[in-house]
């Protein structure tokens, strides 16, 4: 039965649990920022493949989006938290009859969360792709650029600018399935809230705490965007 | 409106030989259709007869819970959405404020807490919500008049309590998902309504229409158009998204997955249901978008 004071429950130290939740929103904020460079890159690249004139590399693209943006995310970590340690185990076993495969879930989730959320950026880069027009690449290839410097220098420094709104919805998108990651036992924000909650039976206030160290952290990367347009010198009140 | 061949801008010819992204693509696609075959071989190596016996009822018992909870959901969140709507568009400061905050409540948490915050968190308060209660009728005898076909014959009165709703786990995860897809759907609403142009409200409002009826006759029949693709889209997350109840305890589809994994260690168990999730939200893209191309055919030149 619940009956210790909250207010010592919400406090930093032995008795408190607010240190663990702490520590958890710490592990959701370096899976995220792990798992960003990571799906941006591939992202770009499935754009880039997706507005090829090479209809294979086209195909491969959209079966790639196709399957990541079809799939639950809980399927998909499911899927490769017990899925890769059972196909691994059959490969090691060649080598050493004995040996036993974990998978790590806080790389688990980085790959899961990688897959999908390169899947979702890759749409916003699309269309970004679809807003710059032709007469750049040729600008780019008439002074002799190649093509890979012609997308680095003149291109990609376009598209960012121009993806950056969508880009942001897919990173608080990506902020959000981070939690999921909680289910395959990665000791993050909502991972200890729950312990929290279990052990303490105050499970309304935990999740609580939970619920507002999301949207803290909506908040704070919703500063930090508009902090990064307003760099990017573009007001948001254009339209 | 006649097209010159001269305006027709030609794609470029294709290019000949084996340039670097023609490799790239040939690798790719070779890549899937290697992985492709390796999960469907693998699907015919670990064929196994009693699985399918065992599990197949199962499935289709969770996708139909999967289908309940998804239509149920939506549908009260396109109910409750329309005054969350009503006070984002309105002039009353208070009332947008509130508007404003579930909105932003409900997108900047995770499903799965709002979920757990239903499901956990409202046993908290199990005293509470056991205390409020109301008399319902509930249907306490049937008479048979056919094969598979009732009637009911006697009705009782009888004391049900909140917590009689929010002890079933089904029940919490169709209220958190309706919550969730009524902030959504409200600001996909509110995002169609503001798409029409002003004019179309003092057009009719100089025609003698009410308010009510410009919406009706007027405002909503162009919103919904615009409407039609986040609403397809906000469906297949739902989809995608009810997986998340069999976490709390609810047998919906993936609940299914993660009963048959854990009772046989087979993963096709979640290879299935991953294929049965696929198959789902491929016939609702192409479904919204084959409704789309019917009602805009008025608009194509």
């Amino acid at each position: 039965m619940p009956s210790q004071n909250i207010w010592i429950l919400l406090t930093w130290g032995p008795d408190g649990w607010i240190d663990d939740i702490a520590y958890g929103a710490l592990v959701t904020i370096a899976l995220a920022l792990a798992t960003l460079p990571i799906g941006l890159t591939i992202g770009f690249f499935v754009a880039w493949a997706k507005q090829s004139e090479e209809p294979s590399l086209r195909l491969a693209a959209n079966i790639y989006t196709t399957v990541f943006r079809g799939l639950p995310e809980l399927v998909t970590l499911f899927l490769f938290f017990f899925g890769v340690p059972i196909l691994l185990q059959h490969l090691v076993r060649y080598f050493q009859p004995d040996a036993t495969i974990d998978v790590n879930s806080f790389v688990a989730g980085m790959i899961v969360l990688s897959l999908i959320f390169s899947s979702y950026a890759s749409e916003v880069f699309l269309s970004a792709f679809r807003a710059i027009p032709k007469g750049q690449y040729e600008g780019g290839y008439a002074i002799g650029l190649s093509n890979w410097l012609t997308m680095r220098k003149v291109i990609l420094p376009q598209l960012l600018r121009i993806a950056f709104p969508g880009l942001e919805n897919c990173w608080l998108s990506l902020l959000k399935d981070t939690s999921l990651v909680s289910v395959v036992g990665l000791a993050e924000t909502l991972r200890n809230a729950y312990t929290a909650a279990r052990v303490t039976k105050h499970a309304f206030l935990f999740y609580g705490v939970a619920a507002m160290v999301f949207l803290g952290l909506a908040v704070v990367s919703s500063f930090a965007t508009s902090a990064i347009l307003r760099s990017l010198g573009r007001r948001e009140a254009q339209r | 409106m006649s097209i010159t061949a001269a305006m027709v801008e030609r794609p470029p010819p294709r290019a000949r030989g084996w340039p670097r992204s023609r490799v790239i693509g040939y690798a790719m696609v070779g890549f899937w259709i290697l992985f492709g075959l390796g999960i469907v071989s693998y699907l015919i190596f670990a064929w196994n007869a009693d699985f399918f016996a065992k599990y197949a009822p199962a499935y289709l018992k969770g996708l139909q819970t999967t289908l309940l909870l998804v239509c149920i959901s939506m549908v009260l969140g396109a109910i409750l959405s329309v005054p969350v709507a009503y006070g984002r568009m309105s002039a009353n400061r208070f009332l947008s404020g509130l508007a404003y905050c579930y909105v932003y409540f409900f997108r900047g948490t995770p499903l799965l807490v709002q979920t757990y915050l239903v499901y956990y968190g409202l046993g908290s308060f199990r005293a509470e919500l056991g205390a409020l209660g109301t008399y319902l009728p509930v249907v306490s005898d049937w008479f048979q008049i056919a094969p598979h076909v009732s009637v009911p014959a006697g009705v009782t009165i009888e004391w049900f309590t909140l917590w009689d709703f929010f002890k079933d786990a089904f029940n919490c995860g169709v209220f958190a998902f309706a919550l969730n897809t009524a902030a959504y759907q409200a600001e996909i609403l509110r995002g169609a309504i503001e798409s029409v142009p002003r004019g179309q409200w003092e057009g009719a409002a100089s025609l003698g229409l009410h308010k009510l009826q410009t919406l009706r006759k007027i405002i909503l029949p162009q919103a919904l158009i615009v409407a039609l693709r986040p609403y397809g889209n906000e469906l297949i997350l739902m989809v995608k998204a009810s997986a998340i109840v069999a976490i709390i305890t609810v047998y919906d589809l993936m609940g299914q997955a993660k009963l048959a994994f854990a009772n046989s260690f087979d993963i096709q168990a979640y290879i299935w249901v991953a294929l049965v999730y696929l198959v789902m939200v491929e016939i609702l893209r192409h479904g919204v978008e084959w409704i789309e191309r019917r009602i805009t055919i008025h608009l194509k030149r």
